[in-house]
């Protein structure tokens, strides 16, 4: 039989076991420890009559208040929707134009815009929509489809080569892959394309390149390299270039060709979020 | 014929019979290497038929040289030693591979583009490092060092717990390889696919056995409290991970397989797993550790038999009833989510009665704070294992999880049950075992235990503190309306916000490795028996009485 010793420190009883030299005094359990665990049981039991708690055979207790979650966020959601709904149906029966003009709807929607843009356009073009490779800025007023209201509109809803029967579409060809040009040809015609920015160094090959371009390139792209706004077709004449605007970079494409994809919209944000996407592009410097 | 002969014929006769299992492991191994067409599946195979065909080896040498059965006399402590040894590894490793990802998220760059060092990949082998290759290695040495000394008897089994050693480093290695080489099931914690499954059950159930084999054969009368704890953290994670992880496969010879559960089934599965391998591997398991460790390093009797008793059972049945609280405001019913906040509340006190056990058996020794590192080292650890275990009944509380789930004050709460509560009583177990084990005075160096002690400390301060903020201004962000009624923040602003953040936790992150560094050198020099000269004075600790051999049988 164990013997019991009284610990000399705490003055308490041990429980006269020991292992591997360690003992156990025998002191009580705190009460203050043991009241807040009752405290803790006591909540939980009142918890489980208030709300829903237990499940048996056929369902679970509903508990008095008939709370459920699905019923709390449904109502969250239809509040948030009430706080808007003054503007947002305004917005609906307004077309762009008369959204622009008035102050109180221009407010709501390039808020509305900017709040839809983070979280489903930043990704590509850039949180201050400043675009990056292969995406295009729209804050500037370089636009490859066009940049009224409603281009950009019909743009976010059907998107480019999306897939959407009514996007916006539009191939250039792999002039080298294709072997429609070879690549000395491509050398040449790339060094025009250089030179209609003002980039050629080789004076004699760009103008080697300058039937190649008016054959393959000019319908459209234009004759002076402007671009053209019917098929999505890059500008060659100024500044800003989409892939890159070195000689490599333009090589790369005549001989490989490019298609940037934007997803559509349509469906998957409401025809207001849409609208008021559309202001919000158009109004960050670029729109027409 | 003497007991000690009697031992030595089984033994014997153990390591025959162990080599038809050996031959079949191998003979699995080969069929899988011929039939696969999966890469990974061949190079585990591999894996497993060198491991098998090492222990083959190991097997007919000692045959051959005559010496099968041989086995030391008294506690088995080489497998402790081993054990020790292997903690302290996966533990750097661990540690590393968490602040590489750390920087990542600070600096995505950092991932280099290669799909091996992505986040996706990192982040389990990460969290399965130190859980489970660094804490389970811990927990492996301590409950066999701890349960054949409070039994007073040696650890069961000649080859079982070597089996259980060497099974568990190469189901580590398995799991490990496996992530980065992209085979994972896709289940927190739970990654490994299902044939690594397999194999930790066989090891899991020769672990079973071999500690209630122990405890079976004890020479003492009654069980002492750390043997609960670990018994139950065995026996519970057992069950956890069978379950959690049926599976079945897409065929034998490929890695993949899908889970028996569906839908919000699964999701509920997953969380009574996900959450009660926190309670049971990382709360009643190292619990055990402090049972056995902190009144044996202060010397001083455990504060209250009864408290242990009453905050034991408590703890395991109302821990087992709290995982629906990682489902709140999901599809979850709402009656399983009232029992998870519910049963959350109630866990509070029967945490806390581990706390008060562990703090109060102090008294009367508080004076050793100040002169024994080690010592600080465990008392710090329950003091985060009191912080962690109020933090998180708050956090089950709806209200609060609205704001909490999702954010960083999530992962900061883990780390402050992780790092403070887990990693230092794991240190400080760490700490008295390796003089212990390898016969030597005192440690190296005591002065190096301070310096890893403030420096880990100070590096899981700025780490919670970090994600505090960072999770509590990411939870204010993504709630946050403008007057007009629209989100004031897009996502990427929250992920933009967080990166001072990111940097602090990253260099907090930093300093604990750093802290590692230090005692794995400390614990080295240690085991060569080199002390440090030092003025401080070294105490007398528990070292005498814990060298004491095993009486005689």
């Amino acid at each position: 039989m164990a013997t019991t010793e009284r610990d000399e420190i705490s003055g308490q009883e041990t429980t006269g076991h020991e292992w591997d030299g360690i003992k156990e005094l025998d002191s009580p359990l705190p009460r203050w420890w043991l009241m807040v665990m009752y405290a803790c049981i006591v909540w939980g039991v009142g918890y489980w009559v208030l709300y829903p708690a237990w499940p048996h055979m056929s369902g679970y207790t509903k508990g008095v208040f008939g709370y459920s979650s699905r019923a709390e966020v449904a109502a969250d959601i239809g509040a948030a929707n009430d706080a808007r709904k003054v503007f947002a149906d305004r917005i609906a029966s307004a077309d762009l134009e008369t959204i622009r003009q008035d102050p109180k709807l221009m407010e709501f929607a390039l808020a509305g815009g900017k709040s839809a843009y983070g979280d489903n356009c930043a990704g590509c073009h850039g949180s201050a929509a400043q675009g990056g490779k292969g995406y295009p800025n729209l804050s500037d007023d370089d636009w490859l489809w066009g940049g009224s209201l409603e281009v950009i509109q019909q743009t976010i809803r059907y998107g480019i080569r999306s897939g959407h029967d009514e996007t916006r579409d539009s191939e250039m060809p792999a002039f080298g892959r294709d072997e429609v040009l070879s690549k000395e040809q491509i050398d040449q015609v790339a060094e025009f394309v250089l030179s209609l920015s003002g980039q050629a160094k080789d004076a004699a090959a760009a103008q080697q390149g300058a039937p190649i371009y008016a054959e393959q390139c000019v319908d459209c792209h234009g004759e002076k390299g402007q671009g053209s706004r019917e098929f999505g077709a890059p500008n060659l004449a100024d500044a800003i270039w989409l892939f890159g605007r070195d000689g490599d970079s333009i090589r790369a494409i005549v001989t490989n060709s490019r298609k940037g994809v934007m997803p559509h919209w349509q469906g998957r944000l409401p025809e207001t979020t849409i609208k008021q996407l559309a202001i919000y592009i158009h109004a960050l410097g670029g729109g027409e | 014929m003497n007991i000690e002969q009697v031992r030595t014929d089984r033994a014997a006769l153990g390591e025959l019979f162990a080599l038809p299992a050996v031959a079949l492991v191998i003979a699995i191994g080969v069929a899988e290497i011929v039939a696969t067409r999966d890469a990974v599946m061949t190079f585990h195979a591999g894996l497993l038929v060198l491991a098998a065909g090492a222990a083959g080896l190991w097997l007919l040498l000692r045959r051959m040289g005559g010496r099968a059965g041989e086995h030391e006399a008294g506690y088995n402590h080489a497998v402790v030693r081993a054990g020790v040894i292997a903690s302290m590894f996966w533990g750097v490793a661990g540690f590393l591979v968490g602040d590489v990802i750390a920087w990542q998220l600070a600096y995505p760059v950092l991932n280099f583009d290669l799909p091996w060092t992505n986040f996706g990949r990192m982040r389990p082998l990460h969290t399965s490092a130190v859980i489970f290759a660094f804490g389970g290695n811990v927990l492996i040495a301590t409950s066999f060092f701890a349960v054949q000394r409070t039994c007073r008897t040696r650890l069961a089994g000649h080859m079982a717990p070597w089996f259980v050693f060497w099974g568990y480093q190469l189901f580590i290695v398995l799991a490990a390889t496996g992530y980065l080489l992209g085979v994972t099931q896709s289940k927190e914690y739970a990654e490994p696919e299902w044939y690594i499954d397999l194999w930790l059950t066989v090891v899991w159930v020769v672990y079973l056995l071999v500690f209630l084999g122990t405890l079976f054969k004890r020479k003492e009368p009654h069980i002492y409290v750390a043997n609960w704890f670990f018994l139950a953290f065995i026996v519970t994670v057992a069950m956890l991970h069978i379950i959690n992880n049926a599976a079945i496969p897409v065929s034998w010879t490929g890695t993949k397989s899908y889970i028996l559960w569906s839908g919000v089934q699964d999701a509920m599965t997953q969380w009574w797993y996900g959450h009660n391998a926190v309670g049971f591997f990382l709360t009643a398991g190292f619990l055990g550790i402090m049972y056995y460790f902190v009144p044996k390093r202060v010397e001083r009797p455990v504060y209250s038999y009864r408290l242990s008793i009453v905050h034991f059972w408590a703890l395991i049945f109302t821990y087992i009833w709290a995982g629906p609280h990682h489902l709140f405001y999901t599809a979850l019913p709402d009656w399983a989510q009232t029992l998870g906040m519910t049963f959350s509340i109630i866990l509070w006190m029967p945490s806390w009665g581990g706390m008060i056990n562990g703090l109060m058996t102090l008294s009367g020794a508080w004076d050793k704070l100040r002169t024994d590192p080690v010592i600080r080292m465990l008392v710090v650890s329950v003091a985060f294992y009191g912080m962690s275990t109020f933090e998180g009944p708050l956090m089950s509380i709806k209200a609060v999880n609205s704001l909490s789930h999702y954010t960083d004050w999530t992962i900061g709460h883990v780390h402050s049950g992780a790092l403070g509560w887990v990693g230092f009583v794991s240190f400080g177990a760490l700490y008295c075992l390796t003089p212990w084990l390898w016969q030597r005075k005192r440690l190296y160096s005591l002065r190096l235990v301070e310096w890893h002690f403030w420096i880990s400390t100070l590096g899981i301060l700025l780490y919670i503190t970090a994600m505090w903020v960072s999770g509590i201004l990411q939870g204010l962000m993504w709630r946050a309306y403008n007057s007009l009624g629209f989100l004031e923040y897009s996502f990427i602003e929250t992920v933009e916000a967080m990166h001072p953040f990111y940097i602090i936790r990253a260099l907090g992150g930093t300093l604990f490795v750093f802290g590692s560094l230090i005692m794995a050198y400390n614990l080295w020099r240690t085991t060569r028996g080199d002390e440090a000269d030092e003025t401080i004075m070294h105490p007398e600790v528990a070292s005498a009485s814990a060298l004491a051999k095993l009486p005689a049988e």
